[in-house]
Order: C-alpha cells, then sequence, then structure tokens
C-alpha cells in the first residue's frame, strides 16, 4: 500500500555502520568520494573498490539492495561508458571503428574505469541513507550546518531542520490523505486510468486542489499547536538526543584515513 | 479555593478585513473563574464559542474586549507569553495536526526543548508523562501507525512533559472511535485525579460531562447554565432547545417522570439508573 512509504530508504539492521554516529558518517562519505575520485590508476580504482565492498559487507544491508539502487541510474552509466569509450589521445592503438568513431584500447579502458567509479560512487553513497533513520540524518544535519550560525544565518538552520522533520512527519499523512481523496473522486465516476497524457494529468486536478486546501488547513494547526507548545522559532532551543562520538566512531574514521592513505600511496606507483 | 483561570467580561469579535462593519461575536461579556484542580466540562453545539473560549484561556487569542487572567497574568501581556502557554496546556482536535516529529518520545520532547531544559531533565520528562498516558511502550514507534487513541495520548504527552498547571482539552475525542473517545476520557480523569492537573474539557458529548466536577453550557458565546453535571442533566429541556443530547439514563428517567412514574431524575450512571428503577418497582 501507498501508506507503508516512507521517505528516506532506510534499511533496519544491526551493524557498526548502523550505530556510527551520523555526523561522522556523513563527513567520511565525503572523504571517501573524493578519494574515490582521486584514484589516479587502475591499482588505486582496485583498492577503492575492495574498500567499498568491505563496507558494504559491514553494513549487514543485502547485496540485491545496492543493486536495486544501481539500477535506476544504468541508463546514465551506460551512456558515460559509451561517450567515453570513443575517447582517444591519439597515442592509443585503434581496436576497431564504427562509422566515424573509433574505438582504442585506451578509450575503452577509459570505459571501464568511469563506469566503476560511478558505481563505487552509488555504492558508499546508498551506505549512509540505508544505514541512517532520516531523523538521524536531519540532527547531524543541522549539527555539521550549525556554524553557518556565525556568518549570519543564525535562524536558517534551525529553520530548515525545522522543515525536514515536519516534512518526514507529514509525508505519510499526505499520502493518506491523497489516497482517500482519490477513492473519493473515483466513486464519484473519475477516470484516473484511461485516456490521453493530457487526459490524465487533467483527472488530477480534483485531487490536488483538495489536498491543497486541506495542507494550508493542517499547517494552520500545527501553527498554533506549535506555539502552544511553547515555540518561538527555535530561540534557547536544547535537545533531548544529544549526538555524542563513540570509541567505534573513531575506529570508523581511523579505517578511512587509512583509506586515503592508502589510494596516495598508490597513487604514487 | 483559588482560580488558575479568570475571565472578566471578555468578549471576542472575529471581524472581516474586507468589510469592517460586518463581526461575528462569538463570545460576548463572560466572565467565568476555573477552580485550581477542578475538572470542568464545557458543553455546547458547533458555533457556540466554546472553542473560541477555549483558545483564549491560553492567550492563543486575545480578547477583543476584557481580560483574562492565567495564575494572575495577564494573558495580552508579551514579555509572559511563553509562561502563559506553559502555564495552561492546549490539546487539539485532530492528533495529526499536533504531532510534530515522526518518532513519539522526539515529539513529547518537543516542548521541554523549546523551553531549554536540560537533556537530562527533557529525558526523564518524556518518560514521566508518557508513562503518565500510558505509552512508555510506543516510545520509539512512528505516530502514523498508532491509532487516533494513541496518537491523541501523545499530544496530551506532548503538553504534560512541560508540566502545566492546567489543560484545556478542545473536543479531543471528536475524531476518536468509541475506544479511543473512552481511552482519553480516562486518561484526562486520572491526569486530574492523581497528579491534580486543573482541566477544562470542551465536547459536545454529554457522557464526558458525567464525572466532571462542574459544567458549563455555553450557546450563542454565553454561559446560560452552570452547575454540578447531576443539576445540568435534570434540565433535559434547556439541553435539548441548544441543540445538545443527553445522556440516555437521563433521557428515559425524563420519559419516565413526563408519563407518571415519579423516579428521581437526578442520577447520571447506567447502574445508579437501574438501581432507582429497581426501587420505584418495588416500592409500587
Amino acid at each position: 500500500m501507498l501508506k507503508d512509504i516512507t521517505f528516506g530508504q532506510y534499511y533496519s539492521a544491526n551493524s557498526p555502520i548502523h550505530r556510527a554516529d551520523p555526523r561522522m558518517k556523513i563527513v567520511l562519505l565525503i572523504t571517501a568520494i573524493v578519494f574515490i575520485f582521486l584514484s589516479k590508476n587502475m591499482y588505486a580504482l582496485l583498492f577503492s573498490c575492495v574498500f567499498v565492498l568491505a563496507v558494504l559487507l559491514i553494513s549487514k544491508v543485502p547485496f540485491k539492495i545496492y543493486l536495486k539502487n544501481l539500477k535506476a541510474i544504468l541508463p546514465i552509466l551506460i551512456f558515460t561508458a559509451i561517450i567515453n569509450m570513443f575517447y582517444s589521445d591519439g597515442t592509443a592503438n585503434k581496436l576497431f571503428s564504427i562509422w566515424k568513431l573509433t574505438v582504442t584500447d585506451a578509450g575503452l579502458y577509459r570505459a571501464v574505469f568511469m563506469a566503476t567509479r560511478i558505481i563505487l560512487l552509488i555504492f558508499i553513497s546508498s551506505v549512509l541513507t540505508y544505514t541512517t533513520t532520516p531523523n538521524d540524518l536531519t540532527d547531524a544535519l543541522e549539527k555539521l550546518l550549525s556554524p553557518l550560525k556565525y556568518i549570519g544565518l543564525k535562524t536558517a538552520v534551525h529553520t530548515l531542520a525545522m522543515m525536514m522533520t515536519i516534512a518526514l512527519r507529514f509525508i505519510p499523512t499526505l499520502v493518506e490523505e491523497a489516497e482517500k481523496i482519490m477513492n473519493a473522486q473515483k466513486a464519484r465516476g473519475a477516470d484516473f486510468e484511461n485516456g490521453s497524457l493530457k487526459d490524465r494529468a487533467k483527472a488530477l486536478i480534483p485531487i490536488l486542489i483538495p489536498l491543497l486546501i486541506s495542507s494550508v488547513r493542517r499547517a494552520y494547526e500545527l501553527a498554533e499547536a506549535m506555539e502552544c507548545r511553547c515555540y518561538n522559532g527555535g530561540e534557547g532551543k536544547t535537545r533531548m538526543k544529544q549526538l555524542r562520538l563513540k570509541p567505534m566512531d573513531y575506529v570508523i574514521c581511523f579505517i578511512t584515513v587509512l583509506f586515503c592513505v592508502g589510494i596516495i600511496l598508490i597513487n604514487l606507483i | 479555593m483559588d482560580n488558575i483561570i479568570e475571565l472578566k467580561n471578555v468578549s471576542y469579535e472575529y471581524s472581516n478585513a474586507d468589510e469592517e462593519d460586518i463581526a461575528y461575536t462569538a463570545v460576548s461579556n463572560l466572565s467565568l473563574n476555573i477552580e485550581r484542580g477542578s475538572f470542568t466540562v464545557i458543553l455546547g453545539h458547533n458555533g457556540s464559542g466554546k472553542s473560541t473560549l477555549a483558545k483564549m484561556l491560553n492567550g492563543l487569542y486575545k480578547p477583543t474586549k476584557g481580560d483574562v487572567l492565567v495564575d494572575g497574568i495577564n494573558t495580552k501581556t508579551e514579555e509572559t507569553e511563553i509562561e502563559v502557554k506553559r502555564k495552561v496546556g492546549m490539546v487539539f482536535q485532530n492528533p495529526d495536526n499536533q504531532l510534530i516529529s515522526s518518532i513519539v518520545e522526539e515529539d513529547v520532547a518537543f516542548g521541554p526543548e523549546n523551553l531549554g531544559l536540560d537533556p537530562k531533565e527533557i529525558r526523564k520528562r518524556v518518560d514521566e508523562s508518557l508513562k503518565a498516558v500510558g505509552m512508555y511502550e510506543f516510545k520509539n514507534s512512528t505516530p502514523h501507525h498508532l491509532s487516533g487513541g494513541q496518537k491523541q495520548r501523545i499530544a496530551i504527552a506532548g503538553m504534560i512533559a512541560l508540566r502545566p498547571d492546567c489543560l484545556i482539552l478542545d473536543e479531543p475525542t471528536a475524531m476518536l472511535d468509541p475506544k479511543g473517545r473512552a481511552e482519553i476520557v480516562d486518561t484526562v480523569m486520572k491526569l486530574n485525579k492523581e497528579k491534580g492537573i486543573t482541566v477544562v474539557l470542551i465536547t459536545h458529548y454529554m457522557e464526558e460531562a458525567e464525572n466532571a466536577d462542574r459544567v458549563i453550557v455555553m450557546n450563542d458565546g454565553v454561559i446560560i447554565a452552570d452547575g454540578t453535571p447531576k443539576e445540568i442533566f435534570k434540565n433535559v429541556e434547556m439541553l435539548k432547545d441548544v441543540g445538545l443530547d443527553v445522556p440516555q439514563t437521563t433521557e428515559l428517567l425524563y420519559a419516565l417522570n413526563k408519563n407518571g412514574m415519579a423516579v428521581p431524575t437526578n442520577v447520571l450512571s447506567v447502574e445508579e439508573t437501574a438501581q432507582v428503577i429497581a426501587n420505584y418497582l418495588e416500592e409500587k
């Protein structure tokens, strides 16, 4: 059912990566992505592959689920590979020609290299979304962005985090409501399945308008409820859940640093 | 006894921005005191002004005429606005539109977090509040997987985490099924009896008024009756006139009386009613 859709792709499991501090995960993810891109030669890339596969295994999220993510970007992947295949720096050996385009061994190597890089990138990024709940992600982003308040964006960070929290909370509610309205309109003879694309788009108007009106009403009531709970725009607000770095977080950090050093060394070969 | 809330000649007018001369008076010249620790039920049909009255009790709406005093503080004073809202908690009709976080315990923590309390103190209050409404085992659940009654109890927990002196509930059961309704009424009764929180329950379900200390009936922005539940429900004609339904037991005793059976009409519960009818039949 539509109702069971939850925002984000959190996959519940009990792994060291699930338990790690979300702030640490975000920072390390960015670091890992940078170093995967810095892999210059084949050995460095192979080393990255080993690292990413190890992370996937430790995360305890089934490999099948990671592959599903890959399927979505398959067209982009193939496109990038094909474009790179025809790349040549002039010194390479010709393999074969299609029409006016020539495929060289250097081009082929580059195509495989680029595709692998993108696959690694998708895999490592999905580790973050699969092992971190949306709420933890929001908290971590708020904390990581908090230095912005010193450059005049005092309320912006808090507002952004509040918006994300409310969005996460209301997505299932609104999906449920859209479903109700859809059924109500169907009962009145609305047809969402047949007709041209234009007709079907038009048929959505009687769903979107009631949904919009009720959302505005909800927003108004929510604002009153928040006011009753002493909300004043986040001034002087504290948090019940304090993020604290645990020994395991430092271990994970150390492993990632080792990976980065490894890439730098291998690049020198 | 001292009063937690005092209303002095309070009026509230909704004005139309386009046509200033057309204003709708929701509450007119109303004076009322709510005693500390009491359980008051305000009854009235739709449009009787009871919701507007409720929103004035914690300063969400400021009266257009007159003053509302909460624990001696005027709700019109801007500096004490947060303090008034902390003292007088408010629970609304739709539980879905009151919950902010997608995790139960984080939602309950929202109020105390806004007060800027210490994380340990917040944790203590959250656990206490969830236990008080009997939802502690759901602290890590997601609200949209809970029933309406459960969500409404979370909303109540979110309010009592602020440690209010008084709790206003504006038709908290209107969107719930009978089971959810019973859950809420029981929870509120318990909070009143055990924690001594003053309760003002606004409703149009008369059964919920049975256990109150005081019942106030509103119609067209004014109080038309004020007394104990038994005093109020005796007056069946008046209640029907303002569009309210009396409890079935009262209705039965009223009908019996009308048809010449002199049974006492000042009882409310099913057991008591059965008893007085049995007594009457024995005497005959």
